[in-house]
Order: structure tokens, then C-alpha cells, then sequence
């Protein structure tokens, strides 16, 4: 074990400090568009859009490490984030990098790096959440092109987004239900596409249902062959991160629970200040299974567990913390932001309303439970 | 950055795995520690896990130890821990701590090459009272009297009380905290173990009934060194948690696939299949967080303790649930002495209140946590 850096890693970090000391200077308004257009010019020109990318593709190369020093530095700085075409950054790019033809590639990875649209993600359907694999959006081959006919649910900004990243049937096979979906790359304002909004419970309308009716798309959208969709989703959403950004922000979090609980004079309980480790410990257990899986990643060797069990720990945290930071403002706590008595201008109320982006989203705990109990303690599948 | 253990570690551990599950398998486990009139371990595998190096592994190599640090102690006890090996090697571990901590030099020769060649055997008896020891909690009394000194008081939930050679005791003097290397047969020494559930694991008692002890052998003791003893042997008997507890899961998951009721192997239901996935989280959590603070406790102390009670406490809370769990997820096998899930519910009784539980450790995390 050792956790110095090496020369050039601090070399890099020093570098990553400086420049986000001059671009952060105390005062600056990082909501400012015009401030947000600067930044997101000076981090695609050092290339730390899609760090991780290969250069060929006109990303950073970056290695692991240094993908890890830079998210660490960026989260402590409360940078704002880099690039702003969030999925296509996340799991559209990879999937492109690891299927996607040339022409694919020239055509949407700079667009991604540039933030120049936003991409969204087209996988759960109404029938078919966890059970993804049984999808029933269908899309029929004639000649060049597909025709796409069903529905999608819950996609996140889809009202904003220029291209959808879509699964669809092409085939019903009966032995292997995976062997029969596709992914396509659809422009979301094609003819035949619907997209309604939904309010989620805190009020606000992130996400949506898509219909889709005969909408035609070129084949040459198709990533990957016919078939292999099931494939491209699971390696762009392998390509997991260790969970830095996360754990920063939480412990940011934790901060603002322990200034919660000195302002309301809740500071010398024992069930508070009990309840208060507990959350901190699993924080800093979830940082350092991080850095065991970042470990392994940088060895060469394969993922263990550690994603689904930081997966588990940051559900489990996300729901606590807000709800906790709820019960600790008393009367106060079920108000919302605008009310007089409300603490941290409602921060903890959207916390308390805003959990299951982090729970549900991307796999409920249920899922994640079976995934570790089947993938590693080996029983059998349900 | 590296969070693994380097070849040489993993080496350690492929060798101490293979000797306990050669020589000290389950039906041995408990063959030493039913025995009716023994000592709760085998005097022959004390022998030979001190020729393999293990009694002496973070002793200097100038004293006769190999020289390894807290990390390489973690892989040996995790392993120790996954057996349920019946042994004093952790008290006598962190016997050996303690006076790397504070001992002067007549001690450190004194004693040093005898643990590790294992002709004696250590305890750390630092425990008064039931509650966690720390430095209020001394109360063995230390009279000058010339160059000597004279103990009076008991220590107990000694570990291996009836069989060690040597107790170091931290006492009160008269000027303030120190530590005393007791040996055994000193005059007004008297030890015996007490009755315990987790046969793998003897508690006991020592009084020191005017003990007549040379300058020597005593050392001063700030409260600062004393805690980091207690961090020593916190980390220590977290890291057997961690393997304890680890075995416990291994046992009911392959329970869990090999029982059929309802026609399928138990397993594939998630009243089953969630608490161990459930207990596979919390198992990683604290085997981080001993990892790190191992690491600490050689690297930068600094930050030792707030890791050290980190693993604790959630060593200490999950490994009860875990406990508990693996005997249920048993169903009524799981309450017979033949199967081996009582072992592990009975070895997490133990290691919950030694060193502290997690209340007491999540205390110490949120003072030391500006709360
Ligand atoms: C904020 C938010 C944003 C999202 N964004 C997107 C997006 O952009 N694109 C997209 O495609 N999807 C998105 N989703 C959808 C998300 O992936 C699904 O909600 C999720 O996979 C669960 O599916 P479901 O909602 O249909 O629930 P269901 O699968 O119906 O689950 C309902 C309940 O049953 C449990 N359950 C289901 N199956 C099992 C089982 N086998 N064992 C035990 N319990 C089970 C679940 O744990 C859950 O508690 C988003 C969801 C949220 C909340």
C-alpha cells in the first residue's frame, strides 16, 4: 500500500490546482453563461473533456490516475463540470469509442466534446424497468432503414436532447431474449417522435415518455450489428467511475449535517452525534472501496464488487442524509425552500425529494442486492 | 496510488491460509477448544506457527522478529480470523505492540526474542472494568518503594490470562500512567481464566497482589501512547473480524446453494439472498476501513485514529448482525452445536466489546469529527 503520487501525477495535480485557481477566483458566478461558455473552452482546450478517451478521437488519453486526481481536485474545487453533454460523456461516447463505425465517430464525438447538443438515453420502457432485457420497442428492417414503433419511459431530458441513444427488438429470440435488441442512434426531432414530459414529486420535469410511431432511421445509425444492442449497453455502463465525485459531494454533505446539527443545537445528543459517525464511516468506506477498485483497474485486473457495493452504500447515504437532515430541523424540516424557518436554503428538502435519481436511476437496490449475491457470492439467480 | 497488497503480502497470505487449513481445519478448531481440560489452544501449534515467523512478525528483526508492519499483521490475522483459529497470537501481538510502543531497552531485550520465538507467551492486560478500556479506566495501583515498585490491583477480560507468561499492565504511579512487563511467576501474581462463550477465545483475570517489580521493568506512559496501544490492538482484532466474518458469509452462501426447499436451492430467494448480499457491503466497508487505518498506524499516525474507530464500529455492528444472520438463514440446523454457524455468532460476541463496540467508537469518530 502507499498512497503518495508519483512525480508526474503531482506535477499534474499542481497543474489541475493552478488552473482552477485562476478560473475559480473567490467571487466568480459560476451560473454566469458567460463564465460557463469560457470554461467549458478552456477545459475542451487542455483536452480534459473526455479525459479518458483516446487522443485519436480528440480525447485527453488520460490515465486512470490522473482521471482520479482530476475528478478529486475538480469536486474539492465545486467545479463546475466538464463538457455539458452529460450522457453523451458518460456512456453514448464509450459505447461509440468501443462499436462505432468511423463515420459514426467523426460525426458525434466532437459534437459530444463540444457540448454542442445534449444526448438522452432510451431504455426503460413502461413494461420492462429492471427486466430491461425484455424490451418491446420494435424496430423493422426495410431496406436501408429501420422503422421504430413503441414506447419509452423516463428519460431523462428528453424535452432538451437532439439525439436519443436507443434500445430496440429486432428479434424475437426465444432462447436468449438479449440476442434479440438493438442499439440505434435516433435524431429526436424526427418525424413520428412524441415526447410528453412527467413531474416527478419534487416538482419538477427532468424526465419523460417517448413515443415513437414509424419513425424511419438510416441504418448506418445502428451501433453496433443488429443484435448486439445488450452488448454495447453493458460496456458503456462498465465504464464505470470509482465513485470520487460522489464521495466529494457527500462529504460535503456530511459537513453540512454537522452545521446542522451545532445551529440547531442538536450537537451534543448521543443518538445525533451516533447517527452522524455512522453516515461519515460509510462515507469513507465507500472512498477507500473506491481506491481498492481503482487499484485493480489500474493492475490491469478485473472489477470486483466494489461498484455495486458503492452503488448500495451511496443509495443507502443519499436517502439517510436528507432525511435525517429533515428530522433535524424539526417543524422546519417538511417546508420547502422560500419558507422563513428553512435551513441552507432548502438544500436538504431537495435532498429529501430528490434521492431516487441516485436509487432508482441506473438500477434499484433490489437489482444491485441480486447482482452481488449471483455475480459474487455465486447463489443461484432468481 | 496503490490500495493492495504487494506480492509478498499476498504470498503471506496464500502460506498462512494453507497451514491453518492443513493443520487447523474446523473439526481441529473445535477438537482444541472443547477440550475439556485444555488451554483453549494447541501448544503445538504454537510451535509451529512460531517457526513459520508469525508470533514475531512486527518485531524488529535486531530482537529476533521479521520486521514487518501493521499491513503484512493484517493479512496474517485476517486469515487467523477466517479459521477461527484458536490461538493467543492476537494478544500476544499486541503485547508485542505495546512495548515496541513504550518499552526501554532492558525490556525490548528482555522480551522481545522470547515472543517471537515463542517461548513466551504475551497479553496485553489493559482491561479493568467491562466497559472500553482507555486511560481513565486504569486503576492497577503502582507504589515506589526504593527502585522497585509494587502492584496492587487487578486487570481483567484479560485475553489468554491463564496461560500467558507475561502481562503488560498499564498502572497508575505516582506519577501518572505507566507500563509494567509482569512475568507470570512473579510473587503475588495469580491468573485464571473465566468461562466464556466463544471457546476459541479465553478470558480471564490477574491480580497482582503486591507485586514487587524492578525499575526496569517499567515504563512511562502518556495517555497519547496508551491510546495508540489500544489503536494497535483495535486494528488487530478488526482485521480477525474481517476474516470471522468473511467465513461466516462463505458458510451460509454455500449453505444457502446447497439446501432445496420449495424446490430450489434456498439461495435463489432474496429473503436469503439480500441479507447476504447485504452482509457482503458491510464485510468490504470495514475491510476498507481496516485496511486504510492499518496502514495509518504505520504511515501517518496522524490520521490512525479516526480510521481505526471507523472499522470498529462498523466491524463491531455488522459483525453482530452477521452473526445472528448466518445461524437464521440456517434454519435449525443453525441452532445445533454439530454445525459451524454458532461459531461465528459466538466469535462476534466476543470481538464486539473488546477494545470498544461501535457505540463507543462512533463517539470517538464524531469528537474526533469536530462534533
Ligand atoms: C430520476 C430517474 C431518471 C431516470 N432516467 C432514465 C433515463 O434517462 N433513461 C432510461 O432508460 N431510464 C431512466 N430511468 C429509469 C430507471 O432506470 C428505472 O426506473 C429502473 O431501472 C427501475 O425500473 P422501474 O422504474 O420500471 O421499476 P421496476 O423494475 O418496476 O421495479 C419496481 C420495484 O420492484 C423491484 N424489483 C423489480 N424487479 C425485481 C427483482 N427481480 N427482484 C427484487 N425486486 C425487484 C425494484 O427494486 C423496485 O423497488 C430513470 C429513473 C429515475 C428515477
Amino acid at each position: 500500500m502507499d498512497f503518495t503520487l508519483t512525480a508526474e501525477e503531482e506535477a499534474f495535480r499542481d497543474e489541475v490546482r493552478a488552473f482552477l485557481a485562476e478560473q475559480l477566483a473567490p467571487g466568480v458566478d459560476k451560473a454566469d453563461p458567460g463564465f460557463l461558455a469560457g470554461w467549458h473552452r478552456a477545459v475542451r482546450e487542455k483536452r480534459w473533456v473526455g479525459f479518458s478517451w483516446p487522443r485519436e478521437v480528440g480525447g485527453g488519453g488520460g490515465s486512470l490516475m490522473e482521471q482520479a486526481i482530476l475528478k478529486e481536485e475538480m469536486a474539492k474545487a465545486r467545479a463546475p463540470s466538464l463538457g455539458s453533454c452529460f450522457m453523451g460523456l458518460a456512456w453514448v461516447g464509450p459505447a461509440l469509442i468501443a462499436y462505432g463505425t468511423e463515420e459514426q465517430k467523426q460525426k458525434f464525438i466532437p459534437d459530444i466534446l463540444d457540448g454542442k447538443y445534449q444526448w438522452c438515453t432510451g431504455y426503460s420502457e413502461p413494461d420492462y424497468g429492471s427486466d430491461l432485457g425484455s424490451l418491446q420497442c420494435r424496430a423493422v428492417r426495410e431496406g436501408d432503414e429501420y422503422v421504430v414503433t413503441g414506447q419509452k419511459i423516463w428519460t431523462s431530458i428528453a424535452m432538451w436532447s437532439k439525439w436519443i441513444i436507443l434500445l430496440v427488438r429486432t428479434s424475437l429470440h426465444e432462447d436468449d431474449k438479449h440476442k434479440g435488441i438493438t442499439c440505434l442512434l435516433v435524431e429526436m426531432d424526427s418525424p413520428g417522435i412524441d415526447v410528453r414530459p412527467i413531474r416527478n414529486m419534487g416538482g419538477g420535469a427532468m424526465f419523460a415518455e417517448v413515443f415513437f410511431d414509424g419513425v424511419r432511421v438510416p441504418v448506418e445509425n445502428r451501433l453496433g450489428e443488429e443484435g448486439q444492442g445488450w452488448r454495447v449497453t453493458i460496456t458503456a455502463l462498465a465504464h464505470e467511475r470509482s465513485g470520487i465525485a460522489e464521495v466529494e459531494s457527500l462529504l460535503r454533505g456530511l459537513e453540512g449535517l454537522k452545521a446542522l446539527a451545532a445551529e440547531t443545537g442538536r450537537a451534543e445528543e448521543p443518538a445525533v452525534r451516533q447517527r452522524i459517525a455512522r453516515v461519515e464511516t460509510r462515507i469513507q468506506a465507500m472512498r477507500l472501496n473506491g481506491l481498492r477498485a481503482l487499484t485493480r483497474q489500474i493492475r490491469g485486473e478485473p472489477l470486483g464488487s466494489e461498484t455495486s457495493v458503492n452503488k448500495l452504500t451511496r443509495a443507502n447515504l443519499e436517502v439517510e442524509m436528507g432525511d435525517f437532515a429533515l428530522e433535524l430541523q424539526g417543524a422546519a424540516g417538511p417546508l420547502v425552500a422560500g419558507a422563513e424557518p428553512v435551513a441552507d436554503g432548502g438544500r436538504w428538502q431537495r435532498m429529501a425529494l430528490g434521492w431516487p435519481e441516485v436509487v432508482i436511476g441506473g438500477g434499484t437496490p433490489n437489482i444491485q442486492k441480486n447482482i452481488i449475491a449471483e455475480r459474487i457470492l455465486g447463489l443461484p439467480k432468481d | 496510488m496503490n490500495f493492495g497488497f504487494t506480492e509478498e503480502q499476498e504470498l503471506l497470505r496464500a502460506e498462512v491460509r494453507k497451514w491453518l487449513d492443513e493443520n487447523c481445519p474446523m473439526d481441529e478448531v473445535r477438537a482444541v477448544s472443547e477440550a475439556e481440560d485444555g488451554e483453549g489452544f494447541s501448544r503445538d501449534h504454537w510451535k509451529a506457527i512460531a517457526e513459520l515467523g508469525w508470533l514475531g512478525l512486527v518485531v524488529p528483526e535486531e530482537h529476533g522478529g521479521a520486521g514487518l508492519g501493521q499491513v503484512d499483521l493484517v493479512v496474517l490475522l485476517e486469515e487467523t480470523g477466517r479459521s477461527l483459529f484458536p490461538s493467543p497470537l492476537l494478544s500476544h501481538t499486541v503485547a508485542a505492540g505495546a512495548l515496541l510502543t513504550v518499552a526501554g531497552d532492558a525490556q525490548r531485550t528482555r522480551w522481545l526474542p522470547a515472543l517471537a520465538d515463542g517461548s513466551a507467551i504475551g497479553t496485553l492486560a489493559v482491561q479493568e472494568e467491562p466497559a472500553a478500556p482507555g486511560p481513565d479506566g486504569v486503576r492497577l495501583e503502582g507504589v515506589a518503594d526504593g527502585d522497585d515498585v509494587i502492584l496492587r490491583g487487578q486487570k481483567r477480560f484479560v485475553p489468554h490470562a491463564a496461560a500467558a507468561d507475561l502481562f503488560v499492565a498499564p498502572f497508575r504511579g505516582g506519577d501518572g500512567l505507566a507500563l509494567a512487563c509482569v512475568p507470570a511467576d512473579a510473587p503475588g501474581v495469580r491468573a485464571e481464566d473465566w468461562p466464556g462463550m466463544d471457546l476459541t477465545k479465553r478470558l480471564g483475570r490477574v491480580s497482582f497482589d503486591g507485586v514487587r517489580l524492578p525499575a526496569d521493568a517499567v515504563a512511562p506512559l502518556d495517555e497519547a501512547s496508551l491510546q495508540r496501544i489500544l489503536d494497535l490492538g483495535t486494528t488487530a482484532l478488526t482485521a480477525e473480524m474481517v476474516g470471522a466474518a468473511e467465513g461466516a458469509v462463505a458458510l451460509t452462501a454455500e449453505f444457502a446453494k446447497q439446501r432445496i426447499q420449495f424446490g430450489s436451492p434456498i439461495g435463489r430467494y432474496q429473503g436469503v439472498k439480500h441479507p447476504l448480499a447485504e452482509m457482503h457491503v458491510d464485510v468490504e466497508s470495514f475491510k476498507s476501513l481496516v485496511y486504510y487505518a492499518a496502514w495509518c498506524l504505520d504511515e501517518s499516525p496522524d490520521e490512525a485514529p479516526r480510521y481505526v474507530s471507523m472499522a470498529k464500529a462498523l466491524a463491531s455492528e455488522a459483525f453482530a448482525r452477521i452473526g445472528i444472520d448466518a445461524v437464521q438463514l440456517h434454519g435449525a440446523v443453525g441452532y445445533t452445536w454439530e454445525f459451524d454457524a454458532h461459531l461465528y455468532l459466538k466469535r462476534s460476541k466476543w470481538a464486539r466489546p473488546m477494545f470498544g463496540d461501535s457505540e463507543f467508537h462512533y463517539e470517538r469518530v464524531a469528537r474526533l469529527g469536530g462534533l
